[in-house]
């Protein structure tokens, strides 16, 4: 097991470096506005942007700066400075990253405790009317986009500007340690609405699963067994059943903790995902490069976690 | 023309067992066949029984070259045909076919029925012409007891036993010499076992088919079969006439197997002496050394069954077995005639 | 004689599906006693397995309706309640089914699956239940029980897994083991293994069971009384011994003469049986038999045939609309080795055309 994880280990450094390779290509291959000029701003002159240019490196060819930015990370885990404003790539990430948690957990939280019950009581009450309206709205929250749902709850519920007004709105982000009431009151809407869609899809997830294992053969022995119909569901069906959702629910987790890009915006919470968004406006490569291989960091360690995972809730995985 | 319509001398099977994900270190292996040598007379039924991990169904497809042996040769009609490949090996295949076990899954569902029984005269170019492939097929169908209408149909519209017909139809559509049948029964009702096995019967007799019959059952193979091959944990253990095999048993594993098949007629049921093996069959990837059975032989002898392999050989009385304490007759184990 | 252990009168499953009514069961009566053999004889879609899921209380489904009478050691299992049925399932009664390794819970340990079924019945502590889960275990024939009971099913072969099998039914020493094709999807010399172990803990245990099969020489060499199902009815039954040696239904004949038999000469004819089995939605009117007999009567096609007493048969019963007398005569007829065309034209054409 120690040896499986050092490789996953090993590799994920080839994958970081691939991924920041590519970035790296895609920044300068596709067409972008030129950060030097965007820094320049409004009265950039000729001389003023070239000299910029200098000061950012950008006139170096492009393997040069690649190589001096690998370098960096190597050696200082330096993440370079941002173009737009000079300031500390990793500072600027980790200062932003609390906020990121705090909305991805939230909202795990959130759609975990809706999502799971309702797709386990829909297998359950198959066919039934129950059945077809909660996995009729599971369809219609999924079908959602995420901003829209977003700014149409803060338009009925928040309570600068809507007509409900119950939550707090957009802007009124606290971190947890500065506050934890506030924290929670300006988190709570935004927690419903990134959790709408992954709820809805947990839950049809879930209740697809559950149908499937209720009727393999060791449910029949385990009702042969006379065991009560509820131990039947929850520690023979619902644990078979469960295995791919936490999969899932790992690899989720893993994406959002990159930044939760649009959530994020339509909220203004300061999470990296909005520190993303506005890079990409700015043309800032570092920030992006940053935002980036963090993202990217996430997702392969959820990967690795969930593949552990997966050892522990289904014993015949363990000795391939 | 020779007698023997396949010679197989040697074969060996091994599938590798690795380890690792980029770079693949070989482990170990599975030896599902691992030295057996027999010969397929013209025109007979030989069987091949025994049970999980055997090998059978590997040698099967070795005969057929469906997979590539590790070592040995392969006879077919007086040729070599171990290494054959491309134009000679799909003349070959006109000349050898299977049967499969599972009806339900070795027809396309996507095909209708006739056009099953047509491909091997597409891919041979046989029958050229729409009609006259038509009649060719409808035929086929005629002779293995379907009804010729509906070669239109699709597969899920038959039932188990009637899909395993097209599977024979299929098989002989190119007239071969031989034909292996892998379980072909295994999957079926009883009622409806008896009319298959019944129609292979008739066909061999028809075709001039050489089969060689593959099961588990051994009151099947002991039913078709003129000869009969044991094999345990990739070796034969014992080949015999069917009749030799029954009465005569030599090996102990063949004694066992006959002793563990139940009999439909109480009293002689009641009345034999059971020979109840202790204990699981080994696994394949590591067979016990010199006699594959000792672990499990009521009649081991330690100090020579664990350490010289026995051989094939002309057993007194019975057929070909490979034991150093080969059974004798004896009143009490025989099965009664009926 | 005494009250029997279980006795099945009359029992009708059907289930309301899309196509039509399923009767998989449609009128089953049997009984049996304590500590016997029970051996249910059919192919697939006969029905074989519902009575027996019926009597565990496994059938009831929205669209099943049943009707009938099931008395399970003096108690009407069909008017219990669900909770009821629950107290009784694992405990009086247990089943074991046909494919070890998917009955089994993939995730749990073998131990934990005992200690769960001692559990759903009795209220002990922890270490006594895995001390019986030991005990079980050996008594089964297990080796290194205590290494063992802590593996996952899938480390066992199928052998060893049918055991373990065996071994959880029996964790509450029932009165009466139902066993499902128990042996189906077992080698030949496990299956002897696994049929030696479930008659030695009967006599142990003095339990009653129920085999399910296809096969005739299990039954032959099990049971110690036989009931052949077809098409959701019981055709024939009686003492194994008489429905070999004397059957009486033109299915059991047919099911005799076309299985391969390993004490019969090698090329003896098979001769099947024609047709294939009904769907149990589209049964035909009737005798449900009579597509496929060669005996068929013009009046076999109007009337059902009940389970009636063969004379002189001791238990033995057969439904089917031809007289004893003309029975006997077929079978002697078959017994001497005419195919059923000879004999039906060597019996039938004497009798009166409603046979």
């Amino acid at each position: 097991m120690v040896r499986y994880i050092i490789g996953r280990l090993l590799w994920m450094v080839v994958l970081l470096g691939l991924v920041s390779a590519v970035t790296f290509v895609i920044f300068y291959a596709l067409p972008s506005a030129d950060p030097a000029v965007l820094r320049a701003g409004r009265q950039g002159t000729p001389e003023l942007i070239a000299q910029i240019r200098e000061t950012l490196g950008l006139d170096k060819p492009i393997y040069v700066q690649y190589y001096l930015y690998m370098k960096a990370i190597v050696l200082d885990f330096d993440f370079g400075y941002s173009f737009q404003n000079s300031a500390d790539v990793r500072e600027e990430i980790v200062s932003r990253l609390p906020a990121t948690i705090s909305l991805t957990l939230g909202a795990v939280v959130v759609w975990l405790a809706v999502g799971l019950p309702i797709g386990m009581i829909s297998a359950i009450k198959r066919r039934t009317a129950l059945d077809r309206v909660t996995m009729g709205g599971a369809l219609l929250a999924i079908s959602a986009p995420v901003y829209w749902l977003g700014l149409v709850a803060l338009y009925l519920f928040s309570r600068d500007i809507g007509a409900f007004p119950i939550f707090a709105g957009a802007n009124s982000y606290r971190p947890l340690t500065e506050n934890p009431a506030a924290w929670f009151d300006s988190l709570l809407l935004s927690w419903l609405v990134l959790a709408a869609a992954f709820a809805a899809f947990y839950a049809r997830l879930l209740r697809s699963n559950l149908i499937d294992v209720m009727s393999e053969d060791y449910i029949r022995t385990a009702r042969a067994k006379g065991l009560r119909e509820r131990r039947v569901i929850l520690r023979h069906g619902v644990r078979s059943a469960i295995t791919p959702v936490v999969t899932v629910l790992g690899l989720d987790i893993g994406l959002l903790l990159g930044g939760a890009i649009l959530t994020e915006t339509v909220f203004n919470i300061p999470g990296i995902g909005r520190l993303a968004f506005d890079a990409i406006q700015r043309a800032d490569l570092p920030v992006i490069q940053g935002t980036v291989l963090f993202a990217a960091f996430f997702i392969i360690v959820a990967n690795i976690v969930v593949d552990i995972a997966y050892a522990f809730l289904d014993p015949r995985v363990r000795y391939s | 023309m020779a007698e023997n319509l396949v010679e197989v001398r040697d074969l060996v099977k091994h599938f590798p067992l690795t380890q690792g994900v980029v770079l693949r270190r070989r482990i170990g292996a599975v030896h599902a066949v691992d030295g057996v040598s027999f010969d397929v007379r013209r025109g007979e039924t030989l069987g091949i029984v025994g049970e999980t991990g055997c090998g059978k169904s590997t040698t099967a497809r070795l005969m057929l070259r469906l997979l590539d042996p590790t070592s040995g040769t392969i006879g077919f009609d007086g040729e070599d045909i171990t290494s054959a490949a491309g134009a000679r090996m799909k003349a070959l295949r006109r000349e050898m076919q299977m049967i499969f076990q599972d009806p339900y899954s070795s027809l396309n569902p996507r095909q209708s029925v006739g056009s099953i029984i047509a491909e091997p005269f597409a891919i041979h170019r046989l029958h050229s012409g729409e009609g006259e492939r038509r009649r060719a097929v409808q035929e086929l169908m005629e002779q293995v007891g379907l009804n010729p209408e509906h070669f239109n149909r699709y597969p899920h519209e038959f039932s188990g036993g009637q899909r395993q017909r097209i599977g024979v139809a299929r098989a002989i559509a190119l007239r071969p010499k031989l034909i292996v049948a892998d379980e072909p029964v295994s999957a079926l009702d009883v009622s409806i076992q008896a009319q298959i096995l019944n129609l292979l019967r008739a066909l061999q007799r028809d075709l001039g088919l050489t089969i060689v019959f593959i099961a588990h059952d051994l009151s099947v193979v002991r039913h078709m079969c003129d000869r009969i091959l044991v094999m345990y944990l990739g070796k034969i253990v014992e080949s015999a006439s069917s009749d030799e095999l029954y009465h005569h048993a030599r090996h102990p594993y063949s004694g066992a197997l006959l002793s563990a098949v139940p009999l439909a007629d109480p009293r002689a049921a009641a009345a034999r002496r059971r020979q109840i093996l202790s204990g699981d069959v080994p696994s394949p990837t590591d067979p016990p050394p010199a006699c594959r059975f000792h672990t499990r032989c009521p009649r081991a002898v330690t100090g020579r069954c664990d350490v010289d392999e026995p051989l094939l050989g002309p057993k007194p009385g019975g057929g070909l077995a490979a034991c150093h304490f080969p059974l004798e007759d004896d009143a009490r184990t025989a099965l009664p005639a009926r | 004689m005494s009250e029997p252990l279980l006795r099945v009168q009359d029992l009708r499953v059907h289930f309301d599906t899309e196509d039509g009514v399923v009767k998989a069961a449609d009128g089953l009566s049997y009984e049996l006693q304590r500590g016997q053999v029970l051996g249910i004889v059919g192919e697939s879609g006969s029905g074989k397995s519902v009575s027996s899921l019926t009597i565990m209380g496994l059938s009831r489904a929205e669209n099943a309706r049943i009707s009938g009478s099931v008395v399970f050691d003096g108690r009407d299992m069909l008017s219990l309640a669900a909770e009821q049925m629950r107290a009784v399932r694992g405990n009086e009664i247990a089943m074991i089914f046909q494919d070890p390794l998917s009955s089994l819970h993939p995730f749990y340990r073998v131990g934990d699956q005992l200690v769960e079924a001692i559990h759903a019945h009795h209220d002990v502590p922890r270490g006594a239940a895995l001390d019986r889960a030991l005990e079980l275990l050996e008594m089964v024939g297990i080796p290194e029980p205590k290494r063992r009971v802590r593996a996952y099913p899938h480390e066992f072969s199928g052998g060893m897994r049918q055991r373990v099998m065996i071994a959880m039914a029996l964790a509450n020493e029932p009165k009466l083991l139902i066993a499902d094709e128990p042996t189906t999807a077992l080698d030949v010399t496990v299956q002897a293994q696994i049929l030696d172990l479930i008659r030695r803990l009967k006599d142990e245990l003095g339990m009653a069971v129920i085999i399910i099969t296809h096969d005739l020489g299990i039954v032959a060499e099990m049971a110690d009384e036989i009931a052949v199902m077809y098409a959701g009815r019981i055709v024939e039954r009686g003492p194994t011994e008489r429905i070999f040696a004397a059957p009486e239904h033109p299915y059991t004949w047919g099911l005799l003469g076309s299985i391969p038999r390993l004490d019969a000469p090698a090329g003896s004819e098979l001769v099947p049986i024609p047709g294939r089995p009904p769907s149990l939605i589209d049964l035909p009117g009737g005798c449900s038999f009579h597509p496929r007999c060669p005996y068929v009567q013009p009046r076999h096609r109007e009337q059902q045939p009940l389970l009636e007493p063969v004379p002189g048969g001791r238990g033995h019963a057969v439904a089917c609309l031809l007289e004893h007398e003309t029975r006997a005569r077929l079978w002697r007829s078959l017994q001497r080795g005419a195919v059923p065309e000879q004999a039906r034209a060597s019996v039938l054409a004497e009798d009166a055309p409603d046979g």
